[in-house]
């Protein structure tokens, strides 16, 4: 059964969601890809800024043909509860991004290498990565990085001041 | 002053487009089968990137609701092979080269500079437009969603 993927609104948070920051702090979505260096830039912009931060993949193998592999990466991480140690370390040097260096960064981060690899090749874990592409491609997401916060959306630039 | 983007319920004009393989594609090629156009302004500027790049990822989920995607410009083929190589995107280009822009005129998105306005034409397999969009701007992109919005209604 091919998903609808007729417009809808983004989805609110849920409890499936990669979140943090402070539980009070201004909630920014974010649609993005472990490839995307306009990705890396915001995450480094918004490093320590006070948000309530919430991580969904919006992967285009065509213009990143890594995107998929590091997001199932950070899905098999979390699996091991590493999610955003695995999300930092992705972002933290996009020119490595192929198998090697997954399997180095879960050996890094003390993570099951051998769970990790087969968790992440699983359908569980591309369903999950796929979930969050259609929810973004739904509410009209075209280009990483797009942000939700504060009733707005935000296309490829994004500045928290805007939400101060 | 143009006419604008075809409307619904309108035929499809008579138009000449040329394959990436230099055969022609007409209004009789619309025929059978629901076709969306996706008209774009230049081969290779980033924003077209990102457009053809999000919609080939869903390109499976338009041939389910049996939908086939042409990118349209007045680029010529070997510029849109090119292009859509570098990509790494299968959707199929369709070249408005020579007379430069006149399919484009005959859909109403050509646009003053030169170039097709970012606008989309499904035409049904009776060779009617079903929908069509222009963007406000050439730099806004219009979400996949909006094609599977017009695909599914109606």
């Amino acid at each position: 059964m091919p998903a609808d993927l007729g417009s809808a609104p983004v989805p609110e948070l849920s409890p499936e969601d990669h979140v943090r920051g402070p539980d009070d702090a201004p909630v920014v979505i974010e649609y993005a890809d472990f490839e995307c260096p306009y990705c890396a830039a915001l995450v480094a912009r918004l490093a320590g800024a006070q948000l309530r931060r919430v991580f969904r993949h919006f992967p285009v193998r065509s213009s990143h043909p890594r995107a998929w592999p590091a997001a199932c990466a950070a899905e098999a991480a979390a699996l091991q509860g590493r999610f955003w140690e695995m999300h930092d370390m992705l972002f933290a040097d996009q020119g490595r991004l192929e198998d090697p260096h997954l399997w180095e960064r879960a050996r890094a981060l003390g993570l099951d290498v051998e769970r990790f690899d087969r968790d992440r090749r699983g359908d569980a874990v591309r369903a999950r990565v796929r979930r969050d592409f259609e929810s973004g491609v739904r509410a009209g997401v075209v280009t990483t990085p797009t942000v939700f916060a504060g009733g707005r959306t935000y296309s490829g630039q994004f500045d928290p001041a805007a939400l101060v | 002053m143009s006419p604008g983007i075809v409307g619904p319920g309108t035929p499809a004009p008579e138009f000449t487009l040329r394959r990436e393989d230099g055969t022609e594609f007409t209004h009789a090629s619309l025929l059978g089968k629901t076709t969306v156009l996706v008209f774009y302004p230049f081969a290779f500027s980033p924003v077209c990137t990102d457009q053809l790049n999000l919609y080939d990822e869903v390109l499976g989920e338009f041939e389910s609701k049996g939908a086939t995607l042409y990118g349209v410009s007045c680029d010529a083929a070997y510029s849109q092979t090119a292009f859509r190589e570098q990509l790494g995107v299968r959707i199929e280009q369709l070249s408005d080269f020579e007379p430069k822009g006149e399919t484009c005129r005959a859909f109403g998105v050509y646009h003053p500079g030169g170039f097709p306005q970012r606008a989309l034409v499904i035409v049904g397999p009776d060779g009617i437009v079903k929908w069509s969009y222009e963007a406000p701007s050439p730099s806004e992109l219009p979400g996949a969603n909006l094609i599977f919005d017009a695909l599914t209604g109606g």
